[in-house]
């Protein structure tokens, strides 16, 4: 049995939580990066033999194939290679964890990323930059989640799902670190997002840190920066 | 005996007819618990209470309550109420399952929610106009953009993962079942597989998945026939 091949790039969000995950789970891993800068996901080769959906992040387990990162997690998980702390192997306690998994994505996730893509990655590739109010509308659906991140998920606890980091509290912080290369800053408005952030970060170093070298470099923003 | 589950859904919603058809198909017992969207049940602090997000489906299984379908289907399958049939536990059949379920958000679920939400249920309330011509358009090459990567990738078997119904094809199919709101039915001639597997799904389903669908169906024919 060969480690499985991970196939990813650290300026996706989900494949930036899957390397952490993977990082302090201890799992080996063949290190397979995929610059998708340079279209490398977009190669019939990539499409025939690695991910149909030419998307990352994507694993290959001895001739298994799977995508989508919270389905990789997922059968990683059932196959013992993550530790209960970071996935619950007790439905109940799994079920917290999957319920943000699954609300994230039309909501933190899909606001985010757009966020950041027309206003840091399109007008990069198109040279032409959003109105004022393109940036406005992006900006109040994203806070829109924000506020609930702030307010429902944060309410009572120190993480998203109970008392101690999960996958969850990773993938989220993921999606709003990207946020920083379009220059905003979630700390202002909310400080429990904050004092969150601080927490995940310190509950995944050094590895999170490595995840997000590109994000600080391109942002100018490393962590201790003052935004 | 435990008190069964409660299951809060509304028909109208997409996500909450494919875990009641997944419930139904497994035999589960629960507590039926409709909540009329139509009067913004969800709204209020009762349900608020139920489900701290207000939205449909969500489950109460004693203190313990929970929203997010796909998690809900997750919880019900570990308790013995969804069958393995349906959300098998063999460990790479269930990464199959779970790799549509996760894929399905922000693609066909995504789509197929804007076409609704904009073409149908904004303007029928009043809250928004029927978007223009362009913008339908717009929808529909969204929907049509994964019916064909459906057409493509997923149908080789007769069902999304092989030639069995599971829970991922309940929640791909009822996305695309709600959009014949908006007028919009699946061409046999441009999806042939996603047209055949439609009407696989439904007789799979059957009888409940005619009884989840009726005011779908109902409205749609109504709509037709005013055009007509």
């Amino acid at each position: 049995m060969r480690p499985i091949r991970y196939y990813y790039d650290l300026m996706s969000q989900p494949s930036r939580a899957l390397f952490i995950i993977f990082r302090l789970s201890g799992l080996q891993f063949e290190d397979c990066a995929v610059a998708l800068r340079n279209g490398e996901h977009l190669t019939d080769e990539f499409k025939q033999k690695i991910n149909r959906f030419q998307r990352v992040p994507c694993i290959e387990d001895n001739g298994y194939k799977l995508a989508e990162s919270v389905a990789i997690l997922r059968y990683l998980s059932a196959k013992g290679k993550i530790p209960e702390q970071l996935y619950p192997k007790y439905f109940v306690e799994q079920a917290r964890v999957d319920e943000f998994l699954e609300w994230q994505h039309i909501t933190l996730r899909i606001t985010c990323a757009l966020y950041f893509r027309q206003i840091w990655l399109e007008p990069l590739l198109t040279g032409k930059t959003p109105s004022q109010q393109k940036i406005e509308t992006l900006r109040q659906h994203m806070e829109g989640n924000l506020d609930i991140i702030e307010q429902v998920w944060l309410a009572k606890s120190e993480f998203l799902t109970g008392s101690h980091l999960t996958a969850a509290d990773i993938f989220a912080a993921c999606e709003i670190e990207q946020t920083r290369m379009a220059d905003y800053d979630v700390r202002i408005k909310y400080p429990k997002v904050r004092a969150w952030l601080k927490r995940v970060r310190q509950s995944c170093n050094p590895h999170y840190d490595v995840a997000h070298k590109f994000v600080y470099k391109i942002s100018g923003t490393g962590p201790q920066a003052k935004l | 005996m435990a008190k069964s589950i409660k299951f809060y859904y509304d028909f109208l919603s997409p996500p909450s007819r494919a875990l009641w058809l997944g419930l139904k198909l497994s035999k589960a017992t629960f507590e039926d618990c409709p909540v009329a969207l139509r009067k913004r049940e969800q709204l209020t602090d009762e349900y608020k209470k139920i489900n701290r997000f207000q939205k449909v489906p969500a489950l109460v299984d004693g203190d313990f309550h929970m929203g997010e379908s796909i998690a809900m289907t997750r919880y019900l399958a570990d308790k013995g109420q969804i069958s393995q049939q349906l959300y098998p536990k063999d460990l790479q059949a269930r990464a199959r399952v779970d790799e549509f379920l996760e894929w399905q958000h922000l693609n066909l679920r995504m789509a197929c929610g804007k076409y609704f939400r904009d073409a149908w249920l904004l303007p029928i309330n009043g809250i928004a106009p029927k978007p223009k011509a362009d913008k339908i358009d717009q929808y529909i090459k969204d929907v049509e953009t994964n019916l064909e990567l459906l057409e493509r990738f997923w149908l080789d078997k007769g069902f999304l993962n092989g030639d069995k119904l599971t829970i991922a094809d309940l929640f791909g199919s009822v996305e695309i079942e709600q959009i014949k709101l908006c007028m919009y039915n699946v061409s046999e001639k441009r999806f042939p597989k996603v047209a055949k597997w439609l009407e696989q799904v439904r007789e799979a389903a059957n009888p409940y998945h005619d009884f989840a669908h009726e005011f779908v169906n109902k409205k749609s024919k109504q709509a037709a026939q005013a055009k007509l």
